[in-house]
């Protein structure tokens, strides 16, 4: 009977659409990614293109680059998320219009924060320069010097991406009981030392949630530094993934899906181990 | 006395953060209605004579009617996907919950690996050229909802556990058949989760800028992150119609959230738990 | 929650139905019998190339031959270029097609999705070195688009008043003149490194220099048996690049400025020199049209003050795609073109920048002073072709490490090693012996 009202043929259109546009082009990625390939023709190469992305520097810059917005970005988000929501949920001044305003830009599309950001960061008129200059200090080419680029764009991303870390930790930190509270106060516990070791340990699920969305988020990212840079000055703030999209608008198909493996394993390397350290921490606790 | 100073430094941190996240916002809708002249000195200041009208009369016209055109595909694109994912979504998850079983579950683990992996892009649009599916508007609502059915799947698996089987055995006894149970018992059962993915999808393929980067490119299919990434590109230094666009672009999610605020917060914070 | 439910039910609706209602058929009108209808074709074309011109031709033949010409635009650059070789391969291209000719075009493989245009009769005066350089076999798949063009550097006559100085003739004299420039307080050089395009001419302006000192470098540089790293001459322009940057002689916030922001730096006397494409004076036209008379034009120098030239560009191919549906309107559109009524059209609408390819055709009085310059060298014979002309490869990411050299953030032995790197990815992927 069970087979018959939960039958299989249910999942069958997801699965085929799933199946055929996701799943299936990510397995034979790997035999083309040793291939050079012109969509039409393939000739078998080796392990060519997986020297080239290992021995080039402008390919080999794409892993620093990506690690380090990575555990940039995620990093920030996962600190500042968690000060602002335990900032917020003491309902101070203003919280809900406080909660919004954070909240907000992460809704709107990464091409037009990117687009408003090129304007505010620009060297001479932009209006963080003219802030800065306002109480003298003279900016920096936030997006035209190479050694800043990467660094200004991650902090845009977390400019972007910081609402949606506090709000999961606001939901951590609501779910937590009240008693425990209760119990510290009666113990004379001041409120830092309740932050420092009721709220922080018990929000422990929620920052694990935060730092694993945000540091996959971060690896694979691409868009926001394609508006802002285009990968320049230079190679100076290429990621792995602008790269795949520079070779292949090459037209260095095979290339391009060897780095797309490279991606693949890139993230597996990095994340399962990481979302392994975190369940157990969590379990210890 | 300290009460008054705590109010004080909480009026400061409302200060700060308004600054910090509020002025981008108000530059953006003062540059859109300045001049082009006004406009490069990037002062932060009100226009002082505002032709909104004019500025978005030209984002319009611009490009043969591009950020049109982009709206007109994306509201489709948005659309088709949503009607799509939800009901292929919602049919996996019930069987997936309802049968745990070794193929189930391996089953479960390919659609989860779709939570981590990014999309591989070349094999993917070598796989629509041979369907005839590249570049159209068809092939990207499939895209948008094999990447999107992970997560759509794993929030409707979760909330099919709270439905209990009683009430399939029932309907059975009753002598429905299985479609029926679904479409007329399960389905609408669903609905709180279904307005959860119905709005997070609406946001993400309205914003998408990628996937149709990669799998949709020609003038006539233009969305509307590609119209303003193309206008970026025309107009890098006509900076009041840049603007002018990106505010056109960022009404539609500013109307949706004036709205749906409390879903939108809500849905994001589940489907980060539960993914 | 009821009514917001409501709302969102007839948005959808109100979206939907134009879906419905008017289905795939949105393509253009089909063309009326009666004939007083102009029948539409449709010419893509990037958006910083100067249109004035081909706009002006554009609206003389819809109202001569009963032909409209719509524009479709698209970036320039690597970015455009993949636009356009994904449209070839979606099978869903423009009736014409503006692009470069040279290694790009002819990496698009033109007889595979272009009309071969070798017996049209308006291709006869057509000079042959441009022919050559959009053929396949002998057979030829472009029209060219406009003038001729050279790479080497703009000045502001100006400035150069002012300070009492002459046109150079060595590398040595040039830097002499940007050391006196500078000592003045101007920035010798604009420099435009946001669109890292722009940054690519000091290395390719130099090729006139390279070819001088080693003649068949091309043919070497084709057969792998030369590259960059290893010829000092070719090296020369990596070395000039990274020179300027290091004695100080580039504008402010170079990969903060754009090629629009560096015309009007130039126009204005911000910056006394812009290593540039003469194609640019119409987009100068364009930006600042009270001052494009201020502005004059020298090849890029080499060593030998009796051996100046100028390295030149043959101007872009238009193409017609094989499944158009009006090959004949199109043909008929580029007859118009070339002929000498139709190149007056453009000429009248634009100033030309350099003179045409094409046999017979004389260039009016009024021309700028910078195309005059580059006129003498033309005559005096004075000019070698790009490298892109004579050589299939060029690798795609010359611009990003012309930015890097040119920052100083890379030697010019590493650019130029980098270099032939990324042209031996190019050069396997064309599939050339050799490589």
């Amino acid at each position: 009977m069970r087979t018959r009202i939960y039958s299989y043929w249910f999942i069958l259109p997801g699965m085929v659409i799933y199946g055929l546009f996701f799943l299936f082009p990510v397995l034979i990625s790997f035999p083309f990614s040793f291939t050079r390939w012109t969509l039409t023709d393939w000739y078998f190469t080796g392990l060519d293109n997986f020297r080239m992305f290992f021995s080039e520097p402008s390919l080999r810059i794409g892993f620093i680059n990506t690690f380090i917005y990575a555990v940039l970005t995620s990093g920030l988000k996962t600190v500042l998320g968690f000060i602002f929501a335990a900032y917020l949920v003491a309902r101070p001044l203003g919280s809900g219009f406080l909660q919004s305003i954070t909240f907000f830009p992460s809704i709107i599309s990464t091409v037009a924060v990117g687009v408003t950001f090129s304007g505010l960061m620009h060297p001479a008129f932009g209006l963080i320069n003219k802030a800065l200059a306002f109480i003298g200090i003279p900016g920096p080419d936030w997006l035209g010097d190479p050694h800043l680029a990467l660094l200004s764009v991650s902090l845009v991303d977390v400019w972007r991406g910081v609402g949606i870390a506090t709000v999961i930790y606001i939901a951590g930190i609501r779910s937590i009981p009240r008693s425990y509270y209760e119990a510290a106060m009666i113990d004379g516990a001041t409120s830092g030392q309740r932050l420092l070791s009721i709220t922080l340990p018990l929000s422990r699920p929620a920052m694990n949630t935060v730092i694993l969305l945000s540091f996959i988020g971060g690896l694979r990212t691409f868009d926001l530094i394609w508006v802002m840079t285009r990968g320049g000055p230079g190679f100076s703030s290429d990621l792995i993934a602008s790269i795949i999209y520079k070779q292949y608008q090459s037209g260095f198909y095979g290339l391009s899906t060897a780095g797309n493996v490279i991606l693949f394993i890139f993230i597996a390397l990095l994340a399962v181990p990481l979302n392994r350290v975190l369940s157990k921490s969590e379990v210890s606790l | 006395m300290r009460k008054i100073h705590r109010r004080m430094l909480e009026f400061l941190v409302v200060v700060i953060f308004t600054v910090a996240f509020g002025v981008p916002f108000l530059f953006v809708i003062f540059s859109a209605g300045k001049s082009t002249a006004e406009a490069a000195t990037m002062a932060f200041s009100l226009p002082s004579s505002p032709q909104y009208l004019e500025n978005f009369r030209e984002v319009f016209r611009a490009g043969g009617g591009m950020v049109l055109r982009g709206f007109y595909n994306s509201v489709r694109l948005t659309i088709f996907t949503i009607l799509v994912l939800t009901v292929v979504s919602a049919m996996t998850g019930f069987v997936l919950e309802r049968r745990r079983e070794r193929v189930g579950s391996l089953i479960l683990f390919l659609i989860m690996t779709g939570l981590m992996l990014p999309p591989a892009v070349v094999p993917t649009i070598w796989i629509l050229k041979g369907l005839g599916l590249y570049p159209t508007l068809l092939s990207m609502v499939m895209i948008e909802v094999a990447l999107g059915f992970p997560f759509a799947v794993l929030l409707y698996r979760a909330f099919m556990i709270s439905i209990p089987r009683d009430l399939d055995e029932a309907a059975l006894i009753d002598g429905c058949g299985p479609l029926y149970l679904f479409f007329r018992i399960i389905f609408p059962l669903l609905k709180p989760v279904s307005v959860t993915i119905i709005i997070l999808t609406s946001i993400n393929v309205y914003n998408d800028f990628v996937n149709p980067l990669y799998f949709l490119p020609g003038a006539e299919n233009v969305t509307i992150q590609l119209s303003l990434y193309n206008f970026q590109t025309q107009f890098h230094t006509r900076w009041n119609l840049l603007f002018a666009d990106v505010l056109v672009i960022a009404v539609p999610p500013f109307l949706f959230y004036l709205f749906f605020r409390r879903q939108i917060v809500e849905g994001m914070v589940a489907g980060a738990i539960k993914a | 929650m009821r009514w917001k439910t409501m709302l969102l039910l007839v948005i959808m609706g109100m979206t939907l139905l134009p879906i419905f209602a008017s289905g795939e058929g949105e393509g253009p009108a089909s063309t009326s019998p009666g004939g007083a209808e102009p029948v539409e074709i449709t010419l893509l074309i990037d958006n910083q190339s100067p249109l004035d011109g081909l706009k002006a031709v554009a609206a003389a033949a819809e109202e001569k031959l009963g032909i409209k010409v719509t524009f479709e635009f698209r970036p320039g650059g690597p970015e455009g270029e993949n636009y356009l070789k994904t449209r070839l391969v979606a099978g869903d291209m423009s009736d014409l097609s503006y692009f470069n000719s040279g290694s790009l075009f002819l990496a698009l493989n033109p007889p595979q999705y272009f009309v071969d245009l070798t017996d049209e009769a308006f291709m006869d005066p057509v000079i042959a070195t441009f022919k050559q350089v959009v053929s396949v076999n002998g057979r030829v798949y472009a029209a060219p688009a406009g003038e001729i063009t050279a790479g080497g550097w703009f000045y502001n006559k100006k400035v150069y008043e002012r300070l009492g100085l002459e046109v150079p003739h060595t590398w040595h004299e040039l830097m002499a003149n940007c050391e006196k420039i500078k000592a003045a307080g101007i920035p010798p050089i604009a420099a435009s490194y946001k669109d890292s395009w722009t940054s690519q001419l000091i290395l390719l302006a130099d090729y006139y220099n390279v070819q001088r000192a080693y003649p068949d470098f091309h043919e070497d540089y084709t057969a792998h048996r030369a590259g960059f790293a290893d010829t000092p001459a070719a090296r020369r322009g990596f070395e000039k690049l990274r020179e300027v940057y290091e004695r100080g002689f580039l504008s402010p916030h170079p990969a903060s400025t754009t090629y629009e922001n560096a015309l009007l730096m130039l126009a204005n006397g911000e910056a006394a020199h812009y290593p540039m494409a003469t194609v640019a004076l119409a987009n100068l036209q364009a930006v600042a049209p009270d001052k494009v008379s201020d502005i004059g034009f020298f090849g890029q120098p080499g060593d030998d003050p009796s051996d100046h030239g100028v390295t030149i560009w043959l101007p872009a191919g238009l193409s017609i795609w094989k499944g158009s549906h009006h090959i004949d309107e199109a043909k008929r559109f580029l007859a118009f073109f070339l002929s000498q009524e139709g190149l007056d059209t453009y000429m009248r609408a634009q100033k030309p920048f350099g003179p045409f390819p094409i046999q017979g055709i004389s260039l009016p009085d009024d021309i700028f002073p910078a195309t005059r310059d580059l006129l003498s060298y033309i005559d005096a014979g004075k000019t070698a072709p790009a490298l892109e002309f004579i050589s299939p490869i060029k690798g795609p990411n010359l611009p990003q490490i012309c930015v890097e050299v040119g920052l100083g953030l890379k030697s010019p032995v590493d650019g130029a090693r980098e270099y032939d790197r990324d042209v031996e990815k190019q050069a396997k992927q064309l599939g050339l012996p050799g490589w």
